[in-house]
């Protein structure tokens, strides 16, 4: 599965990334909107895994970028903050939605059933 | 039967125990509370001193002048009393001594007209002067008998029940009296039979310058039977006294005759006389006296001034008594109807403060939310370096087989990830404890929200022996409400009661319909309870009993703000170590505020 990670706390998405990469994962990561997109406009992923928030272009806005270039994309948010317009927005458009600190396991899970939609 | 004293003694402090209730029963509730709190909760009056206050000014307008009234009307009845029992002895007075004057001078006019219409030689005659005497009998009564003297002093004829012919008179000072004045009244003096009688004369004089003298003893029963039958109240006295103040009548204080009266002898006057005196026995007397016409005679009318206001004593007690029965109701009026007011206004004021309390605990709750919303947040993102960097560890130590002897590296880092878990459960509580919902409003059977909550926890209730009693009325209607927010609410309370019960609890819900509030929900288990000083804080974010064993102190302050959300209250009511019971009031219709959000 090729997975898309883009957070912009750099500690975590590289961390996160390898940690999947170890588990089989095909997977990149951007800790900006415009590296993310860059990326997905010269690779084809099965899942993005987004930071709702984020400086400049934040997750969701992000999303709709990404789904521009690809439409079958599937997306998961991450999130920190657990407020209830990020679960609304995020849970609306098929989309998974993960609060920080997330487990793995789960994670994974969540990316399977995503990408089965 | 009264007991021994020491068996009363110890009864005694019940009684004053007993009475000591009864007053603070009696007490108003703003009594005790009165003392006026600092800060910005304190109230806004001292209600003790507004009461003190209205009971005073009430009490002084309405009192003085009841009391200034009364005062006035006691000295003006008495006064008026005390002049009317003057007027009353002065006229008696006056009245006697006209009687008196009348008495003697109809029989001094009855000799002077026989002495005019006999001549000299008729009255020498016995036998017509007896008839004389008989009709005189007849007409006046008291006449004891009837003597004629010549001007020489010498009884010439006599009628009567002694032998006084002949007898001289020339040499006694009336007999030189009447020679001068022409008539005669005696002082009383007692006669040869020792009866009291008087004497009166008339002076006929002849052409030839001579004169005669007709002369007549009365008996004085008839003038004392006068003296009796004035209206004389109070136990007063009336009698004749001579100018020297010799007594002359029987009284009813002095038995002897001829003995001098312990009052002052009046000044002579024409008219009747009053004056007041005390006598030996330092009574107060009021004493009448007149000098009476043409006779040696001085009446004196003595009264008791005691007596004489006794009516008086009567009325003043009705009037003290009026007084005083005016005195208690207006007061017991005043002061009752002060503390109804005072009481009303503390009640009042009570009100308000809850209400400021209610406001300044929801604001504090908000604003906490928010301080822990953004507490949590800001702590999430390095929570979740930290778990991915544990988990990245322990993934290099599993996937690569780097360290499988060393298992004591992977319980550290299962370790670390269990405690970041833990953490996180944290910040999501804290973010849920923030979060507002956007209501989601569905039909609701409260049965059903409880016992669905009842089935998360079914397992438990088993495993640790605790029996779970429902009891939702029948009368209870379907509402619309939040089914989220409502298992959220059962879920957080019926979690405390289990956490507070040992094994073999009992946990009783009931749900019963209140006309006014909607409906209302007591979870009671028999726990351990908890202290009044807890009980302040169970509903404050982080207070917990059970910080040990993993509580975050969070839920109930969630409770909390999701029932004010919904437009209920809750209440709660607990004892150390009999258990506690969580009451939930919900509306049927939740407010409109939180329908349109």
């Amino acid at each position: 599965m090729r997975v898309l990670l883009v957070d912009d706390e750099t500690e975590f998405v590289t961390t996160l990334a390898e940690r999947l990469t170890i588990r089989g994962f095909k997977v990149d990561y951007a800790i900006r909107a415009h590296d993310a997109l860059a990326l997905a406009e010269n690779n084809i992923y099965d899942v993005a895994v987004l930071d709702m928030k984020m400086p400049g272009t934040g997750g969701l806005e992000l999303k709709g970028l990404l789904e521009k270039l690809q439409k079958d994309l599937r997306f998961i948010f991450l999130t920190g903050h657990g407020s209830e317009a990020d679960y609304v927005a995020g849970s609306s458009a098929s989309a998974g939605y993960l609060v920080k600190p997330v487990n793995i396991d789960i994670l994974i899970a969540k990316m399977n059933e995503a990408v089965q939609i | 039967m009264g007991g021994t004293p020491a068996a009363r003694l110890s009864r005694h402090p019940y009684v004053l125990e007993a009475v000591m209730s009864i007053l603070n029963q009696l007490k108003p509730e703003f009594w005790h509370n009165s003392e006026s709190s600092t800060g910005p909760f304190r109230q806004m009056f001292n209600f003790r001193r507004i009461w003190k206050m209205a009971v005073l000014l009430t009490s002084l307008v309405t009192l003085l002048p009841l009391i200034f009234i009364t005062t006035i009307d006691y000295n003006y009845t008495q006064k008026s009393i005390e002049s009317e029992n003057l007027l009353r002895t002065l006229r008696i007075g006056s009245n006697a001594k006209r009687s008196i004057s009348f008495f003697l001078s109809e029989r001094l006019s009855a000799l002077s007209f026989i002495v005019r219409d006999n001549s000299l030689a008729e009255l020498r005659e016995t036998k017509k002067l007896n008839a004389i005497l008989i009709n005189l009998r007849d007409s006046f009564k008291g006449f004891v008998d009837l003597g004629v003297i010549d001007h020489n002093g010498v009884q010439q004829n006599y009628v009567g029940p002694y032998s006084l012919e002949g007898k001289d008179y020339s040499q006694q000072p009336w007999f030189k009296e009447i020679s001068e004045k022409g008539l005669h009244v005696s002082e009383v003096f007692l006669g040869f039979r020792n009866v009291p009688h008087l004497v009166i004369a008339v002076k006929y004089s002849l052409a030839d310058d001579s004169f005669y003298v007709l002369r007549a003893a009365i008996d004085t029963t008839r003038f004392n039977e006068l003296l009796g039958t004035l209206e004389l109240s109070a136990r007063g006295d009336a009698f004749l006294i001579n100018r020297d103040g010799i007594i002359q009548t029987p009284t009813l204080f002095h038995d002897k005759f001829f003995e001098k009266m312990p009052y002052t002898v009046p000044e002579y006057s024409d008219h009747t006389e009053i004056r007041e005196e005390r006598n030996t026995a330092g009574e107060d007397l009021i004493i009448c006296s007149a000098y009476i016409t043409d006779s040696p005679y001085i009446l004196i009318i003595v009264k008791k001034k005691d007596e004489l206001m006794k009516p008086w004593r009567a009325t003043r007690v009705k009037l003290i008594g009026f007084l005083v029965v005016s005195i208690t109701v207006i007061l017991l009026a005043i002061l009752g109807f002060s503390t109804y007011m005072v009481n009303n206004m503390y009640l009042l004021d009570q009100r308000r403060l809850s209400t400021l309390h209610e406001m300044e605990y929801s604001n504090k709750l908000a604003s906490i939310g928010r301080l822990a919303a953004g507490v949590a947040h800001e702590i999430n993102n390095p929570l979740a370096i930290i778990n991915e960097k544990a988990g990245l560890i322990k993934d290099i130590f599993t996937y690569t087989n780097t360290c499988t002897q060393n298992s004591r590296i992977i319980e550290q880092l299962d370790s670390v990830l269990a405690s970041v878990e833990r953490c996180g459960t944290i910040t999501k509580r804290l973010l849920s404890f923030a979060r507002h919902i956007d209501s989601a409003i569905e039909t609701i059977r409260i049965g059903d929200v409880i016992t669905e909550v009842l089935d998360f926890l079914h397992k438990e209730a088993e495993y640790r022996n605790i029996t779970v009693n429902i009891d939702v009325a029948d009368k209870i209607p379907e509402f619309q409400s939040d089914r989220g927010k409502l298992q959220q609410i059962f879920l957080n309370i019926i979690n405390n009661a289990f956490a507070a019960m040992s094994v073999g609890g009992r946990l009783d819900i009931s749900v019963r319909r209140e006309e006014e509030s909607g409906l209302v929900a007591k979870i009671t288990d028999n726990g351990c309870g908890m202290t009044e000083s807890d009980l302040g804080k169970i509903f404050e974010p982080f207070f917990s009993t059970k910080t040990k064993v993993g509580g975050t102190g969070l839920g109930l302050s969630i409770t909390y703000g999701l029932i004010q959300e919904l437009g209920g209250k809750i209440n709660v009511t607990s004892r150390l170590g009999e258990g506690t019971t969580f009451t939930v009031t919900l509306p049927f219709h939740p407010p409109q505020k939180s329908a349109e959000k």
